[in-house]
This record gives C-alpha cells, structure tokens and sequence, in this order.
C-alpha cells in the first residue's frame, strides 16, 4: 500500500504544475458563475478555449490510445492531472460527455474509421457531444425507451423525444440509443447511432431549471435520415454499448466529481472564514466546525475510496464494491455542503444575484439549487442504491 | 500509487480469516465473555504460534517486523471475529508504548516476553475525568529519593487484569503546561498498592477496569523515557493504536454487512425475500457505503501511520470520525433488517453492536475527532 507517486508520476505532475502556473486563467470563476444567466454563451465560449488550451498542451484524453488524439498513458495521470486542477482551481473541462462517455465507447467499439473521425474532435472541444439516452418514460428504466428508427435504404429515419439532454443545445452530435427493432425483448432492439445535430428534422427546446438556467434540453426527432455508417458497435446491439457508456460515465464522473468537491469545500471554508455568527467567526462556531470537518472528512474519505477503486483498475483487476458507492458519498456529501453554505449566510441566504447585499454574487444559491439535481441525474440515488443492492450485494430484483 | 494489499497481506488476511473461524468461532466468543478473564490460555498460545503478537516488533525482540498495514490487516480480521481478549490492549496499547518509550532495558524484559505469550500488557492513561487530552493526565508521581510515589486512579483500562505489565501515564510535575511534566512508568501488575476491579461493561467481550494506585512506590528503573517527556511518545501511541481499532472496526462492520445480506437473501415475508424490497435494499446499500469508505480512511490512515508522513494525525481523526458513525450505524441497521431476531441475546448481532459502541467511545467519539479535524486544518 503506498500513495506515492513514482519518478514518472511526479515528473507529470511537475510538468502538469509548471503549466497550470504559466496558463491558468485568474478571472474564470467570475466569467463563468455569472455568465450563468441565458444563454451563458460566454461562459461556454471560455471554457471552449480553455479546454483547447489544455488539449494543444497534451492534457487531454491522458489514457486514449495515442493514434486516437490521446496520450496512452495510465488512469494515474488523469487523477493526478484533476488533483493538479483542483489544487489551483481551474476551470472544469466542459466537453465533459464526449471525454467521459462518447469518447471511450467510440474506441471500444467503432470502427477504424469512426475511430479516426470522431475522438480527437472531442479532445480539442472542436465538436461538443450530448446523451440522447433519456426519454419522458426512459429515465433510470432506460430499456423503456420509444424513439423508434426505421430503415430505408441505407438509411435510418428516426422519430420521437428525448429529455433532460444536457448540452443539446450547443452539441454538434448526440449519442442516441433508438429502437430499431420494436418486436424485440425490451434489451434486444436497441441501436447505438452516432447523430450530427444539424441534420434536419431535429429541434432542440431548451428546458428551463430550478436555477432559472436551461442546462437541460427537450430533443424533438421528425423523421431524421441518419446513415447507417452512423451505427456504433453494430445493429440491434446498443444496449450492451450504451452500458459500457455508463460505466465510464461513472468512472468519469469519480473523477471529476471528487475535484468539484474540494474545490467547493475550500470556497466553503473561505466563505465561513469571512462570515460572522453571533458576532464572531462562523469558524469559531462549534457546530458549524462540526459539520464543515464533517465535510472535510468525507471529501476525503471520496479520494481515497476513489484511489482504492483506481488501483484496482490499474491492475487490471475489476472494480470491486468501492467503486460502486462514490456517486452516493458524493451526492450526499455536495448536497450537504451546500446546505451548509446556506447556514453560513443566514437571511443572506435568500439573496440571489442583482442584489448588492447577496454574497458572493449569489454563486452559492445557483449551485444550492443546481445540488438538488445530483441525486437525479446519472441514476437516481433511489436506482443506484437498487443497482448496489442487486449487482454488488446480490440481492434478489424487486 | 498503489492503494492496495500485497500478495503477502492478502494471504496474511486468508490465513487469518480461516485461523479465527476455526480457532475462535461465535460460540466460543460467547463462552469466553462471560468468564471473568474474557481470555483462554489455549488460544492465545496459538496467537503466539502464529507470530501474531509480535508482528510489528522488530525481530531482535522476537517480532516478526512487519509494518503496520499488516496490522491493519490482522485487526480488521480480529474485529470480524470480534475476537475477545487482551490482544488489542497487550500488542497495540501496551507493546506498543514499551516499543515507543521504553528504555533498552525494559524492551529487552518485555517485548520477547510479549511476542512469545508469556505476559500481557496494558496501558492505563484515561482516569475518571474521561479528558482525552495531556490535561486528563492527573495521576501524581511524587519524586520520594530516588523513587516515584504514585497515587490517583485510572479508568476504562483494557484488560489489566489479565496483563502481567501496566504501563501508567502520571504527572511528576504539576503546575507545568499540560503536555510537559507528564512521566510514563512501566509497574508489574503485581506492584503492591497497585489494585484492579474488572468493570462491568456492555460489551462483555473486551474487559474494561479500573487501576488505582494507592502510595506505590517504584524506583527510577520503571520510568520510561525521560522524566516529564511521556505525552510526545503517548499521544504516538494513541495514534497507532487508533488506527488498529477502526480496522477493528471496519472488519466488524464487514461482518455484520454480510450477515444481514444473506439473511435478507432468504428471509421470506409477504412471500417474497426482505431483500428484494426495496426499503431493505436501500438500507443495505447505505452499509456499503459505510462499510467501503471506512476501510478507505482506515488504510490511508495505516499508510500514514507506516510512512510517518506529517499529515499522519489528521488521517488518524478523519479515520476514528468516519469509522465510529459508520460502525454503529451499519450495526444498528444490520438489527433492524434482522427484526425482532436481531434484538436477541441469542443471536450474534448484539455482540457486533456493542464492540461498535464501546469502540466508537474509545479514544474520543467522531464529534471529538472531528473537533481535531478542524483545528490540524486550521479550521
């Protein structure tokens, strides 16, 4: 057992650190936080570039095979590359669907040609990706999906409705799971198509949030011809090849998610630094410093369980129970913080951006209400506990 | 990186698991409490064979020299079995502090000793204030010539009356900050003046007592260490032997995961297995949570412990913080998934339990530990 870093390791990690110091930008958490109003086209134009910077340095698809725009290296430098930007607090990668989904399912199970196509694009943020996965009756049971395509000729004429699609307003392509053979079990008849948003016949109607930002997208299909070269890992077989997208959903999200914490936790410890309880430091409050190392510690308790799961993967073992259970900590942990920050301010709680009495901008009462959404995207917490119950425990189905 | 077991402690661990279930099962558990002692001659000799006592001792003690991941290892397989008896306190409490602030002379007496089972120590260092701090330490040591006369009362003190060697925390002079004037002294259990009442506790498997010194009288060849330097190598002490107890802990709560699992699996009401429902299935996932991420804060703090790397106590808290919730939260869960059967004397349940409680108090609860949390971040 040993967390240290081997000669290689550090020297990517000098290289990583010695690069973030000459290229961070100083100013992000303004331009993006409150660029958070609609349309946000700021914000998405900075961390464009942001993402191409780090691409044209080398740093991005870190563990994707090198004649596919990456790096070939080891999950080992991804966690220290998103320790390294989490320490400096740099701005997150935003084509984040196409590096932790699109990107590997495409290497697993495309083509040469598709794999020549698509990765490098998504590396460079030249093209950005959304999931047409969920449907108004497909969430978390995603085997009960309708849109249905239809073949005619040598091509698939797709047809229905997605939901919540983050990004789909601004992605040039979508990994839509379609049905394509409706007398089929459930699991049998789905087709993985690899979809350019500009086709015709698709109309994107944003969604509008609880944070007042449309995140989120209504995706309209009126028979849009997708070619059949679009088809990703073969006819009939999308369900096995949209699974293995949430697998390294889940790995990316270990990832990125554990990073967003920390970054939350310092601006929270900042925060109950500057702010007053009882007429002194909210720090000095000793429930408050309950429930902020309570904080602490679990955010590092995600690290290190996140470490327990990568070694394995390192390895080459197969993940083990500890991999299964980050995005519940997680979840809880963020919600919980955020609540915290609301307990922070008190009545200043209620004030969001405009105000010149709100805190900080009203940048904690966004991400306050955009925590609710944790519990629900990526699986319920309901379903996640039910697919850690079944798979890892080996209880029976309901 | 390699945040993992080596081939050699994941044999440790088999052998270990196989050893306990055949030398130490439930029955004999339940046997053992109930007898004053809470401890059987035959089983610690095989303890002994098996190197397991002197583990962590450099081999010219008589140990086997491994390091403390391997430790970890052991406990989480001890506190699966909830094995009773003075392990913990003779090898972790009282091995350890001879190993850390003993002289030359008394590792020599007593480490061979301990590691080949031939005598138990202790450490007796929280008295009836319950402080877990330097300034709970008020036993007096008098200076008396060239002798030590100590007088006070020491509680919850593991097993001192089965450990031949008691290793006590004293104050040789008052009035000095808390930390400084603190002398630690390693007396025989037999050490006239010295008196030991078996305490009774909830949880019968690990025996708790109370120490109290009335005018001993020891000379300068019981002190450990320096005069007035004892707090540094103690607080060390209680560190490690923090970190031995939530792998304890976590191996514990392994056990009462799996147990309620597979009662789940065939359990039947309403014609279908509890697990199946979904209010069982989510209870039983949130123990894994629990149960994962204690053995991950655990193994980080072992890792610190063994590396001795400076941020080695903030992992020790961080780790006794998660551990002690988690603990009794996946017991109190593994009773309540049982139903009315989880509540029994009969069944093994309560045992687990209870090791949780006892462990969760001993060496500060979650809300002490997360207080240390705050102040080693500068909270």
């Amino acid at each position: 057992m040993d967390l240290a870093l081997t000669p290689e390791q550090l020297s990517f990690r000098d290289e990583v650190r010695s690069w973030l110091k000459a290229n961070l930008p100083g100013d992000w958490v303004e331009k993006v936080r409150a660029g958070s109003d609609i349309p946000r086209a700021e914000g998405y134009a900075f961390l464009r570039s942001w993402q191409r910077k780090l691409y044209d340095a080398g740093f991005m698809g870190l563990t994707w095979p090198k004649a596919y725009g990456g790096r070939g290296l080891t999950f080992m430098e991804e966690l220290i590359l998103h320790e390294e930007m989490a320490l400096v607090k740099a701005p997150p990668v935003l084509n984040i669907l196409a590096i932790g989904m699109a990107g590997p399912t495409i290497i697993a199970y495309g083509t040469e040609e598709q794999k020549k196509r698509y990765p490098a694009k998504m590396l460079s943020c030249e093209e950005i990706w959304c999931q047409g996965y969920s449907e108004p009756n497909a969430g978390s049971d995603l085997a009960a999906l309708q849109t249905r395509a239809v073949r005619d000729g040598e091509h698939w004429v797709v047809s229905g409705q997605k939901v919540w699609t983050s990004v789909a307003h601004l992605a040039d392509w979508m990994m839509l799971l379609a049905r394509t053979d409706p007398d089929a079990p459930r699991h049998k008849g789905i087709t993985y198509f690899l979809l350019d948003m500009k086709l015709p016949g698709i109309t994107v109607k944003p969604l509008r949030q609880i944070t007042g930002d449309p995140e989120f997208n209504e995706v309209y299909f009126d028979s849009v011809r997708v070619h059949e070269s679009q088809i990703l890992g073969g006819l009939n077989n999308g369900w096995a090849v949209g699974l293995t997208t949430l697998m390294y959903e889940r790995l990316a999200l270990g990832f990125g998610l554990q990073v967003r914490l920390r970054i939350a936790l310092d601006g929270l410890i900042e925060l109950a630094r500057r702010s007053r309880k009882a007429g002194r430091p909210a720090t000095d409050d000793p429930i408050l410093r309950q429930k902020i190392a309570d904080l602490w510690i679990h955010t590092e308790v995600l690290k290190y369980t996140g470490a327990r799961a990568i070694t394995r993967l390192v390895k080459g073992e197969v993940p083990g129970p500890e991999a299964s259970t980050g995005k519940l900590m997680w979840v809880d942990t963020h919600q919980r913080l955020q609540a915290v920050a609301m307990e922070i301010q008190g009545p200043y709680s209620q004030l969001t951006r405009g105000s010149r009495w709100s805190v900080e901008s009203g940048l904690w009462q966004y991400s306050f209400l955009r925590s609710l959404a944790n519990s629900i995207e990526g699986g319920t917490t309901e379903i996640q506990k039910n697919i850690t119950g079944e798979r890892v425990l080996g209880l029976p189905k309901g | 990186m390699n945040f993992g077991f080596s081939e050699e402690q994941d044999l440790l661990r088999s052998t270990a698991r196989k050893f306990l279930e055949n030398e130490c099962p439930s029955e004999k558990v339940r046997r053992l409490m109930e007898t004053p002692e809470g401890m059987e001659p035959a089983l610690w000799a095989r303890l002994a064979e098996q190197g397991w006592l002197g583990l962590i001792y450099p081999e010219e003690f008589g140990g086997m020299g491994l390091g403390f991941v391997d430790l970890v290892v052991l406990m989480e397989e001890m506190g699966r079995a909830v094995v009773p008896g003075p392990y913990f306190s003779t090898v972790v409490l009282g091995g350890l502090a001879i190993l850390e602030a003993g002289t030359a002379a008394q590792k020599k007496e007593w480490l061979p000793k301990i590691a080949e089972g031939e005598a138990r120590a202790t450490l007796a260092w929280m008295e009836p204030s319950a402080m877990l701090g330097p300034e709970g330490v008020a036993l007096a040591a008098s200076r008396d010539g060239g002798r030590f006369l100590l007088s006070g009362t020491k509680l919850f003190v593991h097993d001192a009356h089965t450990a031949e060697a008691i290793v006590v925390a004293a104050r040789t002079s008052p009035g000095t900050p808390a930390g400084e004037g603190i002398t630690l002294f390693l007396l025989p259990r037999e050490t006239p003046g010295l008196a030991v009442t078996l305490l009774p506790t909830m949880d019968q498997t690990r025996k708790l007592c109370d120490v109290t010194l009335t005018g001993v009288s020891v000379g300068a060849d019981a002190v450990m260490g320096e005069v007035g330097g004892g707090w540094q190598p103690l607080a060390r002490v209680l560190d490690r032997a923090t970190v031995a107890l939530c792998a304890e802990m976590c191996g514990g709560a392994q056990k009462v995961l799996e147990m309620t699992v597979e009662y789940a699996k065939i359990r039947q009401t309403f014609g279908r297995p509890i697990g199946s429902y979904q209010g069982v299935k989510h209870k039983a996932a949130d123990m894994l949570v629990d149960v994962e991420n204690s053995k991950s804060i655990t193994y980080y703090a072992a890792w610190a412990m063994d590396e001795r790397v400076p941020e080695g106590p903030l992992g020790v808290s961080m780790a006794k913080a998660y551990v002690s919730d988690a603990y009794r939260r996946v017991a109190a869960a593994g009773i309540q998934l049982h139903g009315g059967i989880g509540f029994t004397w009969e069944h093994d349940l309560h045992l687990y339990f209870k090791r949780a409680k006892g462990s969760e108090l001993t060496f500060g609860d979650a809300t002490h530990h997360r207080e240390r949390v705050a102040q080693l971040v500068n909270l």
